[in-house]
């Protein structure tokens, strides 16, 4: 598995993709930091775009790799090498690549800014991380998408109506429910409705950050426990965690299956 | 050598291999011919592993193929389509290869010199031609040497010259007592190479022996129409 | 001749009376007075009582003449949870540098360490209160000053804790300095008039840091509140002015930097809001000037509920709040102006320092979360993004005036 990881790796470093992605991310922190001369806004604003844009990339940059080295891996396939390893060495090969680019991306104007010196330190630590938890897990929902469809468009469909369903439309929904039974104790509800979906989970974890004065101000008890205390934080890590093992049992368990 | 019994495969509803039953022996050419769809590369890919049976078994050396991967240390491959990551260079795709299946002794330089794909060596293999693509493709799958190959169209693309190369390589691979399996369009090539024929219709085995047996079989003199015969008479 | 004489007689007389005549009497366990009771039945008026280092077992002490009463290097006066400690009930009456313990708890009467009744130009200053009900207790009291005090109290119910500095119907009193903590209310106002409340430091406290009612013309400015239960609770008062203070960290459903309720004239300049869950709320307050003030990092900045007229909000800085502006109903009578808020994206193409699109700081967000609050836990996400924008670019739930129409490009320093 290590091998292929190494050779998809080196494969998408050179890839022109990589470089654009990793373009994006550099001038965005650019633009950010140095047009606006505000650490704090610049992280927050950062943290918008990131849980919306990395689970986008994620899984449109997933499909395409995996679509176009389709003819390598059927090389690969006609190997002595365990489909499991091949294509978990493609999905890391995958996601290691994406999340090298977004964290030098976003990383090098920070250095340079001088992150090291300030307190905005933490908060961006978070935004790596949840930014490349989501890339883990949505290349994992990609991979999962086009194993699952030998058709090319319809798996580009699938993928952007993914991101489309938990980027927004849940969202949509979610919000609909909660007002629909307002009448009902929803604290609970409302913190299972944000589990099951990865994107609402890191939105979580930054709310945490930024906005704790306004989540104490509901008054549920299983709100203030979840967010006054650890307990949010270390749920919300674990269940990220899961998005990313589900999916990536489901390559496993898929790819054993699957005809070339 | 290779024992496939009763192989069963349907992709969806389309049925393609409703129970092949063939026994390889050790040594020698076969061809894999059969009308389009008729399964032959289906055939070619449950051997290797890459598509999964429906139902039946396939032994290779005596042990079962499934849930293995090993078992692939004793196969060279040739794909149909060439087509490799096109941000490497020709030579670290034969590096990678050698390197994945474990660095064996190998022979690739005495076939890169045969092929004279040394100018290409550094070259990316997303800017090379379909011909010089299924040179290299030729390159990685004869620099090992294991007891079975197979080739799935291995004559596509080539220019006269490696044609004829490849022939004499297909014969000195023979000569070491390899067992070769071959899947061709071009009838002339299958007739002038092979020592047997497996003919593959509507997902059965309709006819395996020589040549020769085939002719006698559809009184035809010429292989060409032996083969015609076959396929009027199954669709008259 | 002998008028003179009379006056000379009685011009020394008073002399003697203030300076030579005016005693120091020492209390100490080997003195000959060994207790604080005892020392003032004995002293003369505008005499100075000088308690040294020890522990004082007393209690219901009754300060009922001009004395100055000064501890050397903090003599404990320990009441042992009898009742009140001292009682001030004299004018001219000065305490120092003592350190009292174990006030009484009552559910009928509100024991103090110390309590002043009906009294002007008295000094409580230097003193340390611990274990308390009630701490400094200034009960219709004038022209006092309540300075460098510490009082750290235990309160973890409300029902049996006192406030730390407590004024009722008292005029022209100075608190500076002082620090309390772990109390109900730190500082408490009701029915005290033009009062000066300055360099406080209340944190910590169960209910309110600061907490106003019906009290007019007070002043306070360069306080820290921070911390507190539900913050710092201005009602029912007018002309107060609060200047340059901290408000911070004060957290849960019903806590706020600031909480205006009917306040009517104030005005709220310079004074820093960071990671309250709301800023100020404001309910019923009219004619109010906000200036120079900081929201940092706050759930809500401004949050107002009720009616609220002519209110004037210029030159503030609204720094990453959750949300800068909530309103519940869609009629705005209050100017935004000239303000710097974080989430402004705007551009200034004329370079003139003030956005050219307008700034819109009411989010259709904050009613819904008003409506249904388990939905605040969708903050930040796209959809609510989208129907925010939607919502700023044609107004059907906000104010449609509501809006600063010179939103500021750089931060104010």
């Amino acid at each position: 598995m290590l091998k292929i990881l190494k050779y998809s790796f080196y494969d998408l470093m050179r890839s022109r993709w990589s470089y654009v992605y990793f373009a994006f991310y550099l001038l965005l922190g650019i633009v950010l930091l140095f047009l606006n001369n505000d650490l704090s806004k610049a992280v927050i604003t950062l943290m918008n775009i990131i849980i919306v844009l990395v689970p986008l990339i994620g899984t449109i940059f997933g499909v395409m790799y995996y679509y176009n080295s389709k003819e390598f891996t059927e090389l690969l396939l006609a190997q002595p090498l365990n489909r499991s390893s091949i294509f978990l060495g493609q999905y890391l090969g995958v996601a290691f690549s994406l999340s090298m680019s977004l964290i030098l991306g976003l990383g090098l104007p920070f250095i340079f800014y001088g992150l090291f010196k300030s307190n905005a330190i933490w908060d961006f630590s978070l935004l790596i991380i949840t930014g490349t938890f989501l890339t883990f897990i949505f290349t994992a929902l990609a991979f999962n998408i086009a194993l699952s469809n030998e058709n090319k468009i319809k798996g580009f469909g699938y993928a952007i109506l993914l991101w489309l369903l938990l980027a927004i439309i849940y969202d949509g929904i979610f919000l609909m429910s909660l007002i629909l039974f307002e009448d009902y104790p929803l604290d609970k509800l409302s913190l299972i409705g944000t589990m099951l979906n990865p994107i609402d989970l890191s939105r979580t974890l930054i709310l945490l950050k930024l906005d704790i004065s306004a989540l104490l101000g509901y008054t549920g008890a299983v709100f203030k426990q979840f967010f006054g205390t650890n307990f949010g934080l270390i749920v919300s890590f674990i269940m990220l965690t899961l998005w990313v093992i589900f999916p990536v049992f489901r390559i496993v368990y898929k790819s054993k299956r699957k005809d070339f | 050598m290779i024992n496939i019994h009763n192989l069963h495969k349907k992709f969806g509803k389309n049925i393609v291999l409703s129970g092949v039953n063939l026994d390889i022996k050790e040594g020698g050419i076969f061809a894999i011919l059969g009308p389009n769809g008729s399964g032959k590369t289906t055939l070619i890919k449950s051997i290797l592993g890459m598509v999964i049976p429906n139902k039946g078994t396939i032994n290779l050396l005596g042990k079962s193929i499934k849930n293995n991967s090993d078992y692939r240390n004793k196969i060279d491959y040739l794909p149909q389509i060439a087509n490799f990551p096109s941000n490497l260079k020709v030579k670290e795709l034969i590096t990678m290869i050698k390197d994945l299946r474990g660095n064996k002794t190998t022979h690739d330089n005495d076939l890169i010199n045969q092929f004279k794909l040394e100018p290409f060596l550094d070259k990316k293999l997303g800017n090379l031609s379909g011909g010089t693509k299924q040179k290299v493709n030729l390159v990685l799958t004869f620099m090992f040497d294991s007891p079975i190959i197979i080739l799935d169209e291995p004559t596509s693309g080539l220019d006269p010259i490696s044609l004829l190369r490849l022939k004499d390589l297909i014969q000195s691979e023979k000569s070491k007592g390899k067992t070769i399996l071959i899947t061709s369009h071009i009838m002339s090539f299958v007739e002038e190479i092979s020592d047997e024929i497996v003919f593959l219709l509507e997902g059965q085995i309709y006819f395996k022996g020589t040549i020769n047996e085939l002719k006698e079989k559809t009184n035809q003199t010429d292989f060409e129409h032996a083969i015609a015969s076959i396929l009027t008479e199954n669709h008259a | 001749m002998k008028n003179i004489k009379v006056f000379f007689t009685l011009f020394l007389w008073l002399l003697c009376l203030q300076m030579v005549c005016a005693q120091r009497i020492e209390v100490c366990k080997d003195c000959g007075i060994t207790s604080l009771k005892e020392a003032i039945l004995k002293a003369k008026d505008y005499d100075t009582i000088l308690v040294k280092k020890g522990i004082y077992k007393e209690y219901n002490i009754q300060i009922d003449k001009p004395l100055t009463i000064i501890g050397e290097n903090y003599p404990v006066i320990d009441g042992e949870l009898k009742g009140e400690i001292i009682t001030i009930v004299s004018d001219y009456v000065t305490v120092d540098g003592l350190f009292i313990i174990n006030v009484g708890t009552s559910y009928t009467e509100d024991y103090a360490a110390i309590r002043v009744k009906r009294s002007k130009h008295f000094e409580i200053k230097n003193l340390v209160l611990e274990k308390l009900f009630f701490g400094i207790y200034l009960e219709k009291a004038e022209d006092g000053k309540v300075h460098n005090n510490k009082v750290i109290g235990q309160a973890i119910q409300e029902h049996n804790s006192g406030n730390a500095i407590q004024l009722w119907y008292s005029k022209k009193i100075s608190i500076q300095n002082n620090i309390v903590q772990h109390v109900r209310d730190g500082i408490y106002l009701e029915f005290s008039d033009d009062c000066i409340i300055k360099n406080n430091v209340s944190t910590n406290n169960l209910r309110y840091g600061l907490h106003f009612m019906f009290s007019n013309n007070d002043i306070y400015e360069n306080n820290e509140f921070s911390k507190n239960g539900a913050g710092v609770a201005v009602m029912f008062s007018k002309k107060i002015k609060m200047y340059n203070n901290v408000f911070k960290e004060n957290w849960g459903t019903a806590s706020y930097g600031v909480l205006l309720k009917e306040i009517n004239d104030a005005e709220i300049i310079g004074n820093t809001f960071e990671e309250n869950t709301i800023g100020i709320n404001i309910e019923g307050s009219n004619r109010i000037v906000y200036k120079n003030n900081d929201f940092i990092n706050n759930g809500w900045a401004i949050k107002v509920r009720g009616a609220c007229y002519t209110n004037q909000f210029v030159g503030n800085n609204f720094l990453y709040n959750s949300f800068d502006i909530s309103y519940n109903s869609n009629i705005n009578d209050n100017v935004f102006d000239r303000n710097y808020w974080s989430n402004y994206t705007g551009y200034d193409l004329d370079k003139n320092g003030i956005g050219d699109v307008p700034y819109r700081p009411v989010k259709l967000f904050s009613y819904i979360v008003n409506r249904t609050p388990e939905t605040i836990i969708l903050l930040r996400s796209l959809f609510i993004d989208i129907i925010d924008f939607s919502e700023k670019v044609s107004p059907v739930f906000t104010p449609d005036n509501l809006m600063d129409n010179n939103p500021l490009i750089k931060k104010i320093p």
